[in-house]
């Protein structure tokens, strides 16, 4: 599971390597002291080790940079967005426009939506859920692996609908849909929910 | 020295500050403490936030809880980091509440307290023989592999015997299961301290026994640990199927927790498909249910060791509220084994002038606010001190837990200083005085930069070793490096 996500992000990557575009941090803030080096061999340490630390984070940021600015010059692609909002814990509506091939978790940082993401999209925590609010478009969505299944275990208000907002991925079909934050300290206080211990 | 340091930080801090900053003091720098400085600096531009914690290193349980062999899970000490690095906090490792500063200094010199130091200690069964050699908790254990300089030298022989008993059979026990039954050649990239990598590589443990009082139905770890404990390379696992039935009770339970069904479905997978019979010298796992310690067995050769536990069988009873509890059933039985790890939970510890709730094990509160005394009563509150995490509501939980946990106690502080808009307002002294009073003391405190350079230091030698960091285990490595 991990190693399919991770050789995504690995050929985007070396696709904006190639290109030579690739700016190498983006986003100073968010890398600082990244676990990547357990990624390093299936990139088989490219001369790059900076870039590829903490890539699954930054790889779409990276990547429409790159289609963005090849599209002028070889007018090749032009960048697909689609329609997304965010329903923040006060019920307040976001409206964003997300690239195909994005994270809802990447598109909610990248937006400044505040949804947490502890363990930036590496499927070991729980913090960046969502709740999809149509049933329609929920069911247009792969069903989750049992990996993320067990992430959801320990989300706080989970319904049936919730998903994990680095695991729903940006494409066509999915234009317009609306996702919730769980308001997190009201579940915590009334309901009482207690998950199991760590 | 520390003048300077003092200096350079109080500078630092008038230049970003109104003239009346909110002064905070979060004491932990585990989860619950970084959440909580995350979310008051988040909510109040005036807030100065200052992290002790009695260790040089950062993060707690993150560094010295989480397993080496879940390096994701650690990730989030990236965000930790950005919150010690902003501008209106900082972070002050090697600073002991109770001996560096007492609870009423710290109280004397910040607006807001809040304590997050968590559970440093273990619950005990209280049945005979739990002093054998032999018998550890799990706690030490998992600090011991974690590399926590209060257990460096643990104890520990792993060479005596091939099997050892883990009393409970949540995550953390299943943790431990994990790193005594994994291939070291496994954990050696991880970021295991190397003490333990050492000891686990001659390792003479080949038969684990996770046991618990109740039922696979009632077991308290999540999917995702059994799933990885199950998934072992080359382990045998044994499950009794008998076990596996179910009561109409706990089809009823199953029905309601998705954690519970989810669980117990990976048990019943494991049991009906897993090979019945070891290989000579294969790892084997032992779930056994329904089962109490009952005492500690004494070894005829090695006088004062550990050489099995005498347990009593249980079945559930219902006590009311749809609770139901293990009891004994006069039957009993006896597992040899040469070690006991005992996970059955963390047990957090009382400071001087702290109300404590000796039976709960956590300071009594309302939504984090501190009461005076377990009486309940919500208009007795200790104004200005707020506990967060562990210290709050108990040893359980996961990481993101202390995400709404913190909230919570944000909220509640954040309230009672509007209230009090007139008092908050006084002038405090913050972080200049806790200066001031650590210097007076000759308390060498680091900063958050002492870690980063106990952080490149270890990061540097795990490269050498192809580890992700090598971890610094005693405290004089640990303060000699952060003070180069």
């Amino acid at each position: 599971m991990l190693v399919s996500r991770v050789s995504r992000a690995g050929i985007l990557m070396l696709r904006g390597l190639s290109r030579g575009k690739l700016t190498p941090i983006t986003r100073a803030g968010y890398i600082q002291r990244p676990y990547g080096q357990y990624l390093q061999p299936w990139f088989e340490r490219q001369t790059e080790t900076k870039v590829f630390q903490g890539s699954i984070f930054l790889k779409h940021h990276n990547f429409s940079t790159t289609t963005t600015a090849n599209a002028s010059e070889e007018g090749s692609e032009k960048e697909e967005t689609i329609s997304v909002t965010f329903v923040d814990k006060d019920g307040e509506e976001q409206h964003i426009k997300v690239p195909i091939g994005m994270s809802m978790l990447e598109a909610a940082h990248e937006n400044d939506i505040e949804l947490e993401g502890a363990c930036e999209g590496s499927l070991a925590c729980s913090t960046c859920h969502v709740i999809v609010m149509d049933m329609e478009y929920y069911n247009k969505l792969e069903d989750p692996a049992d990996e993320e299944n067990d992430m959801l275990d320990l989300a706080f208000g989970l319904t049936e609908t919730s998903r994990l907002g680095c695991q729903v991925i940006a494409k066509p079909e999915l234009d317009g849909i609306r996702l919730a934050i769980p308001a997190a300290t009201r579940n915590f206080a009334v309901d009482g929910y207690v998950p199991k211990p760590h | 020295m520390a003048i300077f340091q003092a200096r350079t930080l109080l500078s630092r801090s008038f230049s970003t500050l109104s003239s009346h900053p909110l002064r905070v003091c979060v004491v932990g720098s585990g989860p619950a403490g970084f959440y909580t400085a995350e979310k008051m600096l988040k909510a109040h531009q005036e807030a100065q936030v200052d992290i002790i914690d009695r260790l040089p290193t950062p993060f707690g349980l993150v560094r010295s809880g989480v397993a080496p062999d879940h390096p994701e899970t650690k990730i989030v000490i990236n965000q930790f980091s950005r919150v010690a690095r902003h501008d209106r906090c900082s972070f002050f490792g090697n600073v002991t509440l109770g001996s560096s500063v007492s609870l009423l200094e710290l109280r004397e010199l910040y607006h807001v307290v809040v304590l997050a130091y968590g559970a440093e200690s273990d619950r005990a069964l209280g049945i005979p023989g739990e002093d054998l050699v032999g018998i550890h908790s799990a706690r030490e254990f998992v600090w011991w592999y974690n590399g926590h300089p209060d257990c460096k030298n643990l104890d520990l022989n792993l060479k005596n015997t091939d099997t050892a008993v883990i009393l409970g059979q949540g995550n953390v026990a299943l943790d431990v299961a994990r790193i005594l039954l994994r291939l070291a050649t496994e954990l050696a990239t991880t970021d295991i301290a190397s003490h333990a990598l050492a000891a686990l590589e001659e390792s003479s443990i080949r038969k684990v026994y996770l046991v618990g009082r109740r039922g696979p139905v009632q077991a308290a770890c999540t999917a995702k640990e059994l799933r990885e404990v199950l998934g072992i390379k080359d382990l045998c696992i044994h499950l009794q199927e008998a076990d596996l039935l179910k009561t109409p009770k706990d089809e009823e339970e199953i029905k309601n927790n998705r954690i519970q069904r989810r669980v117990y479905e990976l048990l019943y997978k494991a049991a009906t498909t897993g090979p019945s019979h070891p290989r000579s010298g294969q790892r084997e796992l032992h779930f056994v249910f329904f089962r109490k310690p009952d005492r500690f067995l004494e070894s005829d050769e090695r006088k004062g060791h550990v050489s099995g536990v005498h347990f009593e069988k249980t079945v559930l009873k219902d006590v009311g509220d749809g609770k139901r509890i293990a009891v004994g059933t006069g039957q009993f039985e006896d597992l040899e084994c040469g070690m006991v790890l005992k996970s059955i939970g963390y047990k957090s510890v009382p400071v001087d002038g702290l109300p404590f709730d000796h039976q709960k094990g956590v300071v009594p509160n309302i939504r984090g606010r501190v009461l005076r005394n377990t009486s309940g009563d919500p208009t007795l509150l200790e104004e200005g001190l707020y506990v967060c995490g562990w210290l709050k509501r108990g040893p359980t939980g996961i990481i993101a837990t202390n995400l709404y946990c913190a909230e919570e106690t944000v909220v509640s502080i954040s309230e009672d200083l509007n209230l009090l808009a007139s008092k908050a307002s006084l002038p405090k002294p913050g972080r200049e005085g806790l200066l001031h009073l650590l210097d007076n003391r000759k308390v060498k405190f680091l900063q958050f930069s002492a870690w980063e350079k106990i952080d490149s230091t270890e990061t540097r030698l795990g490269s050498l070793k192809n580890k992700p960091r090598d971890k610094l285990t005693t405290w004089e490595e640990l303060l000699k490096v952060a003070r180069e």
